[in-house]
């Protein structure tokens, strides 16, 4: 055996394969043209799946121990050791894994979806960057591997948001994506900071072990004003959690990450670099298990999340965009997961979601193709007809996104909303009621896009309906691969995943008895299928199933009603349409106030006020004294003489006065 | 006589070469004169000095300083000339390049 | 080793050298000075191979020491030596000039042979400055290297280049004469001038402050410090690319090397009383710069203001030291904000300074340094576009780069000190972001706005080359800093150490 095929090396596997096929694509990817890049790329990302699967498969079925331990030391300051390293447990596993798959099939959706694009190469070797930067962020054992992973999905994400780059929107899109994510990493950072000066280290284990002995600790924030240690600590990493995860309000950028190309938006912006804030809650539940006020935060933040910014979806008319804010909206129920301390249930979801999302963006991509880049849906319209497979998967996506039972969806959202609904944190009611409602609002506007697509009139130009056709093999082979876990993963993963003793994330996560509501929850599971049967009791099912009828009514059977709407809450349109004035305030606030700021600060405090007032100035009144003095210098002899005769004199007096 | 008669002319000689040079705005000749005269007062005390003190070391010194006063006063005036030669004026209001 | 006077050589070769370039006198014989130069620097850089490699990392000590008298009676000799501060300094010295050199070969056109000459003096000089333990000597090569420099701005700058030449020149002297005089007070009292001699010195607590204000005013106009910054941009937009790219990666690190070697130790009592306005001039420097950076029009300025603003670091992370031994009680975690102060100078130097030179790049093409003068250069620059995205990213303090590290470690020690200086220092990271990536993007991204950038030729031969020698050392600092920072360890324990003293006795 030429390799040990410890945990360790295979996870070294899984993270290293991604970046060499980066590596190669952006290196040597215009000698080896389009093809072999496609075929390496491909290979490596596929290679990081198959031995995902056998970590995945040593963890879960051999119940081998993960792995915890260094892979070298970057470097040691202090007596502190900053390390690279690896923490593979099931947490991990399951994050890999679905990082992987996803991105093997992006990878494959990506060669007919990128087909005639200048920048083939430059695009393969940035989602395999991507892949292996995401992998370092799931697999980190420590806080700066974590920070190192976080920032650099952030810069994939960024390269990727702004690929088409003469185009000016996603210049823009791209900016703002890295800033507002920047936002919420200065809050990360601090709460690194926080970390390491309280517990003396970055290390996983050893914060988690010594959290509890800090629980009351408080730290003094201004003379007189002391806050709880954990709390600050664990509300400066959810900043960088919203920020990633686009929770309100630093939710701005993932719209208009739409600008990037559609399997970006479908692996980066829906199924991993996301939810990596989900992640990151989960991975460090034993903090912030200890801090109510966090929780509440979170489930705060959540579940306004999964209310209001799926109400944004339902006024879009981009594709896309409505894809998008449903992926917001989703992140939203993750976190109200997080938040009611269902860490299991929030990652499930995530699971779900990733499948689901992917595939509805995939599907949507696959439209998009075939419209010859048109994402608007009011020129769409029954394009059942021509695009049959693609039809077939947006609907599984869909209905698994509206939380209709037996799909995955359903499983997932329904253990978040009854975990709203058990949990004690402050803030859950609230939740609750918005996840609820939620889930009318994400089957009114995801059936809204399917119906407005692929049924209704036919709205295209001729021209483009000329060339309407399903597309080639392989943009629809992925969607099929993944329409599989859009149905099935639900049902299968639910019990052990959510119910079981253990559950599927064994000891990953902590969660503190007095929150702990699954178990609550597992007294009433009696296995999948019960779960099925008994959906019509559940109101998650009932909401979903409203939402998709009331979709079907306005879009499809009466297309009179949104006019109706449009026309009498013409005010309510309005703050919709313009995402609540974020966009616009932000825009004068922050954007337009910092450049202005900016100027300021230059022309006025720095070119005024220091360079022409102090520095020039003093020139200025150098030049000025010498004018003085020089108007002494008469130029005539004389005048001298007299003045050295006078000195002469005083000196005289001087010396006879002493 | 005694050395302060001489010390006296010797003094009044300085003055008035010095009024000489302060007053006169006229001609660059005249400043030149009134160095020359300057520097004779100088070796007037020098001479009485000798003389009173009985050391013979100042009255060499006066040689010297006519020697240099002979020369300085060569240089003054090719000076002068070529001044004149550029300028077509010695009069010494009118050169105050040195004006700040 | 001992008997190879490596370091004099390193001083020496390149300001003999400057001299021989200089006899081909003008440029009909532009080859013949170019090949002299190059030869020169390259032989420097592999001088500094057995520099590295002998340089024994387990100790404070000087190394590589060399004494000879030179004005005996007054205890002033030529001596010399490095330590762990020191000598990755001159390494980088060395690098760098061989980058301006190898920069200067296409894009100087006119009096080439003096322009090399001049850098090869410049050269010399630093490592002087960085080598010299005689306080006299390092004064001496201190305000020696301002005359090529200022040559350099004066003689191959821009249209505005003799005011920016002038202000540069007196800006700096007006900050080193106080210098000076605090050198000469040091060494009266002293039994010689050697810096080392002053580090035993007992001084009282008025001595202390005026002798550290002395310093402060030399040593903050190097770096520069707000509010005595203005010299800068107005001597980076006016140099040449090469002089720009010395500047920067270069001479802003003197202020913070004085910091270290003279004002750290040698008045260690008066630091700790004007720690808090250290603190508040490094976190007004991050901040306030970094929107003036925001408002920039001309990327030469804008990179300028950037390099104030991350100097800010360095100066916050020399200075915070104080803070954080007094609330934690140990050196561990001032050592990590000292350290990372070191590291950000260092990278600092890579990032900058390639951005400079990639605007070199773009104004030999154009001839424009004006932002709206630009956009889409990507399209007929992607190789560029990539190296300059690269150094981009370590200037936004992106880990896995350079710029990331020392960032890190003075971000994460200041929560020691206070969360506030925490939070000011870490919104560069926002602010950061802002400029640098809007730069970016107006340059790079977006369609050809012009005919002629349309048609501009992507980087090739020794342009990529350069930006290959300054990649390297960015990507692996970034991934691997443990070889830079165990060079540190030791002589940074001693300043700390140094530091932490009084020596009111």
């Amino acid at each position: 055996m030429l390799f040990n095929l410890s945990i360790k090396n295979l996870s070294l596997a899984i993270v290293l394969l991604p970046l060499l096929g980066a590596i190669i694509a952006g290196f040597w990817g215009k000698q080896l043209g389009r093809t072999w890049t496609h075929r390496i790329t491909i290979l490596l990302v596929g290679l990081s799946f198959f031995v995902s699967a056998l970590v995945c498969k040593a963890l879960f079925y051999d119940h081998m121990d993960g792995y915890y331990g260094t892979i070298y030391t970057w470097a040691i300051s202090g007596g502190f050791h900053f390390d690279v390293g690896f923490m593979i447990d099931h947490l991990t596993a399951l994050m890999m894994i679905t990082v992987t798959f996803i991105s093997f099939l992006v990878h494959i959706y990506s060669i007919g979806y990128m087909e005639d694009d200048k920048g083939y190469q430059r695009f393969f070797s940035y989602i395999s960057l991507f892949t292996f930067m995401m992998l370092m962020l799931v697999t980190a054992n420590n806080f700066m591997q974590l920070y190192f992973g976080w920032e650099g999905v952030g810069l994939v994400s960024y390269l990727l948001i702004g690929f088409w780059f003469h185009r000016e929107s996603a210049n823009v899109g791209s900016l703002k994506a890295f800033i507002v994510n920047r936002i919420g990493d200065m809050g990360f950072i601090l709460g690194i900071a926080a970390i390491l000066t309280y517990f003396g280290s970055m290390d996983y284990l050893t914060v988690f072990k010594a959290a509890p002995h800090l629980a009351n600790a408080t730290m003094t924030i201004l003379p007189g004003v002391h806050w709880n240690v954990m709390t600050l600590t664990c509300l400066l990493l959810f900043v960088g959690a919203m920020g990633k995860s686009a929770q309100i309000p630093l939710h701005v950028w993932l719209p208009e990450s739409m600008e990037g190309p559609t399997p970006i938006s479908a692996l980066i912006h829906a199924a991993t670099m996301v939810t990596a804030g989900v992640f990151m809650v989960a991975r460090m539940s034993p903090m912030f298990e200890l801090s109510q006020t966090a929780l509440s935060t979170i489930i705060v933040i959540g579940g306004a999340g999964a209310l209001f910014t799926g109400l944004l979806g339902l006024v879009q008319d981009d594709i896309k965009r409505v894809v998008a804010y449903s992926t917001l909206s989703q992140l939203g129920y993750m976190m109200v997961g997080m938040g009611a301390s269902a860490f299991s249930a929030g990652i499930f979801h995530l699971m779900t979601h990733a499948s689901f999302k992917a595939l509805l963006f995939l599907a949507a991509g696959s439209v998009i193709v075939c419209m010859h880049h048109d994402q608007d849906m009011r020129n769409m319209g029954n394009l059942k007809k021509y695009m049959p497979i693609t039809y077939i998967a947006f609907l599984i996506g869909a209905l698994s996104l509206s939380a209709i039972p037996p799909f995955a969806g359903f499983y997932s959202k329904d253990a978040i909303i009854d975990a709203a609904h058990l949990s004690i944190i402050p803030g859950a009611h609230f939740a609750y009621f918005c996840v609820l409602l939620g889930t009318f609002v994400t089957g009114l506007y995801s059936f809204r896009a399917f119906f407005m697509t692929f049924h209704t009139n036919e709205r295209m130009t001729e021209y483009t309906r000329q060339s309407l056709k399903e597309s080639p093999w392989v943009i629809w082979l992925p969607l099929v691969i993944l329409a599989i876990p859009s149905v099935l993963l639900g049902c299968m993963l639910a019990g052990p995943m959510l119910y079981s003793q253990t559950g599927l994330l064994g000891n990953s996560v902590y969660v503190a008895p007095q929150y702990n509501v699954l178990q609550t929850m597992s007294l009433d599971w009696h296995g999948a299928l019960a779960m099925f049967e008994h959906s019509i009791y559940s109101p998650a099912f009932w909401f979903g199933a409203s939402g998709v009828v009331t979709a079907w009514l306005c879009y499809v059977v009466y297309p009179a009603i949104p006019g109706f709407f449009k026309r009498h809450f013409a005010w309510a349109y309005f703050i919709l349409l313009n995402k609540y004035g974020f966009d616009a305030f932000n825009e004068r606030v922050f954007a337009q106030g910092s450049v202005g700021l900016g100027r300021w600060l230059f022309y006025t405090a720095d070119a005024k006020f220091i360079d022409d007032f102090f520095v020039n100035g003093s020139g200025r009144s150098a030049a000025w004294f010498s004018k003085v003095l020089g108007r002494s210098q008469s130029g005539y002899l004389y005048h001298y003489a007299l003045a050295m005769i006078l000195g002469l004199l005083v000196l005289l007096i001087v010396f006879l006065l002493i | 006589m005694t050395l302060f008669d001489y010390l006296i002319v010797g003094a009044v000689l300085f003055g008035l070469s010095l009024a000489g040079i302060l007053i006169n705005r006229k001609n660059v000749i005249t400043l030149l004169m009134c160095l020359e005269l300057m520097l004779l007062a100088v070796n007037m005390n020098f001479i009485a000095f000798s003389h009173f003190l009985g050391d013979l070391t100042g009255q060499v010194f006066v040689f010297f300083i006519l020697t240099v006063a002979a020369a300085e006063s060569a240089i003054g005036l090719a000076i002068l000339v070529v001044l004149f030669r550029n300028r077509n004026t010695i009069n010494v209001d009118d050169l105050n390049e040195l004006k700040g | 080793m001992a008997h190879i006077p490596l370091l004099s050589l390193l001083i020496w070769l390149p300001i003999v050298g400057s001299f021989a370039v200089m006899l081909t006198r003008n440029d009909t014989h532009k080859q013949t000075a170019r090949f002299i130069a190059v030869v020169i620097s390259v032989i420097s850089l592999l001088l500094c191979v057995p520099l590295y490699l002998n340089f024994d990392t387990s100790t404070a000590l000087m190394q590589f020491r060399e004494h000879l008298p030179w004005i005996a009676n007054y205890g002033i000799n030529y001596d010399l030596g490095v330590d762990g501060i020191s000598m990755p300094m001159i390494v980088l010295t060395t690098l760098t000039s061989l980058v301006v050199i190898l920069a200067a070969l296409r894009s100087i056109k006119v009096k080439i042979a003096q322009y090399l000459a001049a850098f090869l003096l410049l050269q010399g000089m630093m490592v002087g400055v960085f080598a010299a333990l005689d306080s006299i000597l390092f004064y001496v090569f201190w305000e020696g290297m301002l005359i090529p420099m200022y040559l350099c701005i004066g003689v191959w700058g821009m249209e505005n280049r003799s005011y920016a030449s002038i202000k540069f020149f007196l800006y700096t002297f007006l900050g080193s004469a106080l210098m000076l005089i605090a050198l000469i007070y040091l060494g009266l009292n002293s039994t010689s001038f050697s810096i080392l001699s002053f580090y035993a010195l007992p001084l009282t607590k008025s001595m202390q402050t005026w002798i550290f204000f002395g310093f402060l005013l030399a040593f903050a106009v190097k770096i520069p410090m707000w509010p005595v910054h203005t010299w800068l941009p107005d001597a980076h937009t006016e140099a040449p690319a090469g002089g720009s790219v010395v500047l920067a990666a270069l001479m802003l690190k003197m202020g913070v090397y004085g910091f270290f070697r003279f004002s750290l130790p040698i008045v260690p009592d008066a630091c700790r009383q004007f720690q808090w306005l250290m603190i508040i001039l490094s976190l007004i420097a991050i901040v306030y710069i970094g929107f003036v950076a925001i408002a920039q029009t001309d990327m030469k300025k804008l990179i300028a203001y950037s390099s104030i603003s991350h100097m800010g670091f360095a100066t916050l992370g020399s200075f915070m030291i104080y803070e954080i031994v007094r609330n934690t009680g140990n050196f561990r975690d001032a050592y990590v904000s000292l350290e990372g102060a070191m590291v950000q100078m260092i990278s600092h130097a890579f990032s900058t300074g390639a951005m400079f030179f990639g605007i070199g790049v773009l104004y030999d093409r154009l001839h424009s340094r004006m932002i709206k003068d630009f956009g889409g250069v990507a399209h007929s620059m992607p190789v560029f576009a990539a190296f300059f995205m690269l150094f981009a990213m370590s200037n936004v303090g992106l880990p896995g780069t350079s710029g990331f590290v020392g960032e890190f470690m003075i971000i994460i020690s200041a929560f020691k000190a206070n969360i506030w200086i925490t939070f000011f220092a870490a919104s560069t990271l926002i602010i950061g972001a802002t400029y640098t990536l809007w730069l970016y993007k107006r340059v790079f991204f977006g369609p050809a706005v012009n005919e002629k950038i349309a048609a501009l030729k992507d980087i090739s031969g020794v342009e990529i080359a350069i930006f290959v020698i300054l990649a390297i050392p960015v990507i692996f600092l970034g991934v691997y800093p443990q070889p830079l920072l165990k060079v540190f360890h030791a002589s940074v324990a001693q300043i700390l150490y140094l530091s932490q003293m009084t020596k009111l006795g």
